[in-house]
């Protein structure tokens, strides 16, 4: 038996560490080559790390959450054989925080405690007669309280525990107030969309314009051309129709695609409209980037959109993928609401929330007329960009969807 | 007579109602308990007791008998022994008397009241005692029903001279020439057997296509196969008619035809049925399970502050349940939170071999839908089995497929009904196969075949 050690592998360019936010493999178990050890999180990126090779996972380098430097060690398994040999220190990494190179695998490691198998529908509960009385006595029904004994048995432990978090009532009972807490660790991407919006509202000051745009011709356009089905040709959403009508806006208004450096004073001006397209995934709010949108028509920004949302809800989105935006869309789709107060993706300076779509009366000067109706709520950042331009931007945007012949000429 | 106003009656002084009764006390509870008998009930006077008295007295005779005969224990020799039955009766009795004694002074040092008479309930809270003395009202806020259950009578053959119930039969100054044993059940072989042993020429005769029909075929067999040996007559899936004569009885046979049974005594035990009539139930509005008293999981009856314990509430009709639910019942009245959440109530059969089971056999355990694996291991393999000239039996345990918790533990030899209270603890803590064949079971003892079934089960048995 010998021990192999497997550090953070160097997962990009210039990153010198990652943050540790899944561990997939557990003290004792047994790895095959290519089983996925852990997830770690750079930027914007969550990697994965294989196993090089088969063994048994001896030792793990971390919680979830700590943030590990490229090159430190990551997990030690022991293999049969002639295990690597790179424990001894390697001079050039000099990783932040050194991890203690000499700790030895711990002895015996406790065994994790394996979740309780969930009893079936209308099993009793497994627990000792001591333990069921002491339920009774304390008001407990024991087929809320979770099982962490073997085969599930319901130990004194596990009945303090439940107790001590406040316990549910028995059945039974009325409402009650509940004063359990969970914690919950905000790790990995969860953290990262905490701290970039902390700071994107702590630095900037937004400023929220919302308007309102008849899209009635637009959503006629759109049902045309999703009706006419071609080959190769994904179904149009809005947002490819309102990404080319920010690029006719943005030529206009350059300032608009902009990123502000406020530690150097400068702003960035960009020729090539990267539209970031916030979009919710099961892991938290990712924002993929449709590459110059001016460069591609309206299918090629609606197949860009389409196969990077996917992508980045399937967790395969590249870092590139997921970074590099010089304005951002941001849209809830159904769940769009009247309107809303969009962070700007910093250092970006403009970002543009589409509301919800809605059959709206409408004052033709005559009468009422039932109309398409869609608000845009767009934040700027006040610091670089005054009021009235950024009134002026969302009033072409809307003109452009208004008369959605114009976003083509 | 001034009438007696309490906060528990305790109608019936069986194991049930003593328990119920001497709890209450002791948990400061003002207690009359009512007893038309002797106290103690069927188990201590005409039951459990007294037979095991009888079965050992047997089991010790036949030993010498078969040493005088050079077929026991090499080594042992003796003159042809001679046996008493009417001594052996006042042994019997002192033990009997000594256990009813001790169940008298508990109840007095509980300070519960012991009225002698037999109680008939006027409503849900008073109760008339026809004692020697007189009617004595008794008024109480609980009741407690425990009044046991009785043999029953086949209408051929009414209980009376030369047709006994067990009662009888454990009185008998001596061993009739020729029994004849209807029902097979556990009371019948189990006096069967004694009788035999003391020289009675003894015919079981069953209606059923074998014997203890309650019970896993595989754990009858060795039973049976005892009874072959030891010269007991078994006809099974036949009937007793009824008399043909003086000392002659009609039996049907399985095949359809008469045949004659010649018999001094005629023991009936085809089953007990619960008291219920006699005592005034129809004074009171209870609901019934059948021919029990119906009972929630507290031994609540239909009526509020009636309760009811034991025989008259179920099967199984054995007394450790009586007592562990008059147990409860006490801790209820007194204001406990408890419920009758047992996971197994053990069950012992005193033939030759033993029986005992606790908790679900495997094919009741399939039935439930439930995967299995199951261990068994033969008493031929175990030391102490060996060295007691009995090794015929196994020990069995039951077990999920998915976890290894045990569902199940039987066993059938000499002398493993005192593994009930291993297979009961293990079942009631829940314990997996890994737990018993991880703990440490003294050696040589029979105990070691339960640990090894469990290994077995687990696939990895050693001494087999």
């Amino acid at each position: 038996m010998a021990i192999h050690e497997i550090r953070l592998p160097d997962i990009g360019e210039g990153v010198a560490e990652a943050e540790l936010v899944e561990w997939h493999v557990a003290i004792g178990e047994i790895v095959r080559e290519d089983t996925v050890l852990a997830s770690v999180m750079t930027d914007k990126a969550t990697v994965e790390i294989p196993s090089p090779v088969e063994g048994r996972v001896a030792w793990l380098g971390g919680v979830v959450g700590d943030k590990l430097a490229v090159g430190s060690p990551l997990v030690r398994l022991e293999v049969s054989g002639e295990g690597e040999t790179a424990r001894a220190p390697r001079p050039a990494a000099a990783p932040p925080s050194p991890p203690e190179e000499a700790e030895p695998p711990p002895a015996a490691p406790p065994p994790p405690r394996a979740p309780a198998p969930p009893r079936r529908e209308g099993e009793r509960p497994l627990a000792s007669p001591a333990v069921r009385q002491r339920a009774r006595d304390a008001g407990v029904d024991l087929r809320q309280v979770r099982g962490g004994g073997p085969a599930g048995r319901i130990t004194h432990e596990d009945l303090d525990d439940f107790i001590a978090g406040g316990g549910r009532p028995a059945a039974g009972a009325a409402l009650r107030p509940d004063p359990s807490v969970r914690e919950v660790k905000v790790v990995g991407l969860r953290r990262r969309i905490a701290e970039r919006m902390a700071l994107a509202t702590q630095r900037i000051a937004h400023i929220t314009y919302v308007e309102e745009v008849d899209v009635s011709a637009l959503e006629d356009l759109r049902a045309a051309l999703n009706r006419e089905k071609t080959e190769g040709r994904p179904r149009l959403t809005i947002l490819p129709f309102l990404m080319r009508a920010m690029v006719k806006a943005i030529a206009g208004q350059p300032a608009m695609n902009a990123h502000y450096d406020d530690e150097a004073g400068i702003i960035r001006q960009f020729g090539g409209v990267h539209v970031g397209v916030a979009t919710q995934t099961p892991a938290g709010l990712v924002v993929p980037v449709v590459r110059h949108a001016e460069a591609r028509d309206i299918w090629g920004c609606a197949a860009e959109v389409n196969r990077l949302a996917e992508a980045a809800r399937a967790g395969t989105a590249t870092r590139e993928e997921l970074g590099g935006s010089t304005i951002t869309i941001t849209s809830l789709g159904a769940l769009g609401g009247l309107a809303t107060t969009p962070v700007i993706n910093r250092p970006e300076v403009a970002i543009v929330g589409v509301n919800r779509i809605q059959v709206r009366p409408y004052w033709d000067g005559a009468q009422f007329v039932p109309r398409r109706m869609m608000n845009l709520s767009s934040s700027f950042d006040h610091r670089v960009v005054d009021g009235w331009d950024a009134a002026v931007f969302v009033q072409r945007i809307k003109g452009l969807l208004e008369a959605p012949a114009m976003i083509f000429i | 007579m001034k009438d007696i106003s309490c906060a528990v009656l305790v109608v019936g002084a069986g194991p049930g109602g003593y328990v119920t009764a001497i709890r209450a006390g002791q948990l400061g509870l003002d207690t009359v308990i009512v007893e038309p008998r002797r106290l103690g009930g069927t188990c201590l006077n005409v039951g459990c007791i007294p037979s095991k008295a009888l079965i050992h007295a047997a089991d010790e005779f036949f030993h010498v008998c078969e040493m005088a005969q050079g077929r026991r224990t090499p080594g042992i020799s003796l003159s042809a022994p001679s046996f008493d039955l009417a001594a052996c009766q006042a042994w019997k009795a002192g033990i009997v008397n000594r256990l009813t004694n001790g169940v008298s002074e508990l109840l007095k040092r509980a300070r519960v009241k012991i009225v002698e008479g037999s109680a008939r309930f006027r409503d849900g809270k008073t109760v008339e005692v026809a004692t020697a003395t007189g009617i004595q009202v008794i008024r109480a806020r609980d009741v407690v029903i425990a009044t046991g259950s009785e043999a029953v009578a086949l209408p051929s053959l009414p209980f009376g001279g030369r047709v006994l119930s067990s009662t009888e039969a454990l009185a008998l100054d001596a061993p009739p020439q020729r029994l004849v044993v209807v029902g097979a059940g556990y009371i019948g072989l189990e006096l069967g057997t004694a009788f035999r042993k003391l020289g009675s020429e003894v015919t079981v005769v069953e209606a059923a296509e074998r014997i203890l029909p309650q019970y896993e075929a595989e754990l009858t067999r060795p039973v049976a196969a005892r009874l072959r040996e030891l010269g007991v007559a078994v006809h099974l899936g036949a009937k007793v008619r009824g008399w043909a004569g003086e000392r002659m009885l009609t039996m049907e046979t399985a095949g359809g035809a008469d045949e004659r049974l010649p018999a001094d005594a005629v023991l009936v035990t085809v089953g007990r049925r619960p008291a219920t009539e006699g005592w005034g139930r129809e004074e009171l509005v209870l609901a019934m399970n059948g021919p029990f008293i119906a009972v929630d999981e507290q031994c609540r009856t239909s009526m509020r502050g009636v309760y009811a314990v034991g025989d008259v509430t179920g099967e199984p009709m054995l007394a450790h349940r009586a007592m562990a639910q008059g147990e409860m019942v006490a801790g209820i009245i007194a204001g406990e939170k408890r419920s009758w959440d047992k996971v197994a109530v053990p069950a012992v059969c005193f033939t030759d071999p033993e029986i005992v089971t606790a908790g679900l056999s495997a094919a009741r355990a399939r039935a439930a839908g439930i995967e299995t694996k199951t261990g068994r291991f033969p008493l031929t393999a175990n030391g102490r089995a060996l060295s007691t000239e009995s090794a015929d039996g196994f020990v069995a345990v039951v077990a999920r497929a998915d976890n290894h918790l045990i569902l199940g533990m039987q066993a059938v030899g000499a002398g493993v009904s005192e593994l009930s209270a291993a297979f009961g603890l293990a079942l009631e803590m829940g314990a997996r196969l890994e737990d018993v064949g991880a703990t440490i079971h003294a050696h040589p003892t029979l105990g070691e075949c339960l640990q090894e079934a469990a290994l077995r089960a687990l696939g990895h048995a050693v001494h087999i």
